[in-house]
């Protein structure tokens, strides 16, 4: 007898699409980007100051906020380190951006392949590492218990205006990396599992899939 | 400082409903004549008697000023500047500390519900209980003034002595100064007082002379008349222009909304997509698909 999971494997090619150590560093980065969504937003606007509860309070969550930031900022380094190569500009992403529309209307074939990431979620990875970096230096100008007197006003208040918008900036793109990865059926099993069969690079990442099959023979 | 029960609340930070409001409070001010200050230190003092504040002992930096500057336990600080001018030396001592500003940038930038509180006479208090030490106080606030204690992380600054003037007593400062530079009682009558002051000011060859009521931050409820109201930055710095920065007020106006209104329509936007289209799911002709490339490529 077998199982659900052995049949798939039977009937269909399956391909590594994040191996174990890209999920664990992916899922740590996740981790923390929530941690940080949900004490920041309870300090960036009223309405959500009761998520400060979840942390144990106002000064509990003030002291910790700084110190998720920074284990997100080591662990972020390494998966940017990880998927900077695969993440690099071509023309054919300008290309594949120029028919976004296609894409969110299901007509895949008037798009251009795919390599391993497709253009948006090379923006993603872009936004992702900009505010990652601005996040975190601005982060430390305002870092009150150690950094408080360090940096002169104006910098302070800089940092004050550059830390919301680039976090508004960071949430408003991690909402819409979340929806996608939900809205592309096999998305999420392939960051919390591993695998992707081959119809499914087929249909995402065809330029990925003819590299993939070419590299096998 | 707790929030007192005999005052009311006008404005309080990080708050979206409107404090109650059907009162309308005496507004009160405290009027710091520079031109009659010895440079004493009774009200500095006082101050710490009445709040029960003891700054740790610093070292003597060859200033007068000491504390040399404001700290968690030292909410008021005379600032010393000798200053030339026409061939004559002026000592210009200033006591700095809040100024209590009718548009307060500390209580706007405030994150905390409840943290910083704006009595209806004008008083701009802060609550210790509900801080959180984040210090956004500090960027907030045009004047420099708000401290972060280390050994609690809470902001501290003058009180104006909310507490004794919830009793109907003016602050100890007010109380303790031999001179009378220092005088308190309802912004009316301190603008009033104050006029009489510069005239006076004016007769006597400083024709300069006015008073510090900057309207930058919506008027202050501490005032100074000062000798040269031209020039406010000769008294240890003293703002020309104070007004909440730019920086600030983006940051805690149009920022917010335009954020929640940003991050409202991600979410929705990824909802209708959803309900409308539907999943993007891989057919088995895609996988058939990716079974034939592979056994052509194999073959």
């Amino acid at each position: 007898m077998t199982t659900s999971t052995e049949k798939v494997a039977v009937v269909r090619d399956t391909y590594t699409r994040y191996n174990p150590s890209e999920r664990a560093n992916h899922w740590l980065v996740v981790v923390c980007a929530l941690l940080l969504m949900l004490s920041g937003l309870a300090f960036f606007h009223p309405v959500f100051f009761w998520l400060t509860a979840l942390f144990g309070g106002g000064q509990a969550a003030r002291a910790i906020h700084p110190w998720i930031g920074v284990v997100l900022a080591i662990s972020f380094t390494f998966m940017g380190i990880r998927f900077f190569r695969q993440n690099i500009w071509t023309k054919e992403d300008s290309e594949w951006m120029s028919h976004v529309g296609d894409v969110i209307n299901h007509r895949e074939d008037k798009v251009p392949e795919a390599g391993r990431f497709n253009a948006a979620q090379k923006l993603v990875f872009y936004v992702m590492f900009w505010s990652v970096v601005t996040l975190f230096l601005s982060g430390l100008v305002l870092w009150q218990h150690y950094f408080g007197d360090a940096f002169p006003i104006g910098l302070q208040r800089f940092a004050g205006l550059v830390h919301a918008v680039m976090a508004a900036a960071m949430i408003i793109t991690m909402i819409i990396h979340i929806y996608a990865a939900i809205w592309n059926a096999g998305s999420v099993r392939a960051m919390t599992r591993g695998p992707v069969t081959g119809g499914w690079l087929w249909k995402h990442h065809r330029r990925f899939l003819r590299e993939e099959v070419g590299g096998r023979k | 400082m707790a929030s007192l029960q005999s005052l009311d609340v006008r404005n309080r930070s990080a708050s979206t409903a409107v404090p109650p409001s059907v009162r309308k409070d005496l507004e009160v001010a405290k009027l710091i004549d520079v031109s009659k200050c010895i440079g004493c230190k009774a009200c500095q003092s006082a101050c710490m008697a009445w709040n029960d504040l003891r700054p740790d002992v610093g070292v003597n930096s060859g200033i007068y000023d000491n504390p040399e500057n404001l700290g968690p336990a030292a909410w008021t600080v005379m600032r010393y500047t000798e200053h030339e001018e026409a061939g004559r030396l002026e000592w210009l001592i200033r006591k700095d500390g809040c100024m209590h500003c009718t548009d307060p940038g500390c209580l706007k930038a405030c994150p905390s519900p409840g943290a910083i509180v704006q009595y209806a006479n004008g008083i701009v208090d802060f609550v210790q209980e509900n801080c959180i030490g984040c210090g956004y106080c500090v960027k907030g606030c045009p004047f420099n003034v708000p401290r972060i204690s280390k050994a609690d992380n809470r902001a501290y600054k003058c009180t104006l002595c909310s507490d004794r003037v919830a009793v109907g007593q003016s602050p100890a400062c007010a109380k303790a100064c031999p001179t009378g530079a220092i005088v308190f009682g309802s912004k009316e009558s301190m603008v009033d007082h104050a006029q009489g002051r510069i005239k006076d000011l004016q007769s006597r060859g400083y024709d300069k002379a006015g008073l510090y009521d900057p309207q930058g931050v919506g008027g202050t409820h501490v005032m100074y008349v000062l000798h040269h109201a031209d020039r406010p930055e000769l008294y240890s710095g003293l703002p020309n222009n104070p007004e909440i920065s730019p920086m600030v007020a983006l940051w805690k106006g149009a920022l917010k909304p335009l954020s929640m209104i940003g991050m409202g329509m991600a979410l929705l936007a990824g909802l209708f997509h959803f309900v409308t289209k539907g999943p993007n799911e891989v057919t088995e002709a895609d996988e058939e698909n990716a079974r034939k490339l592979k056994g052509r490529d194999a073959a």
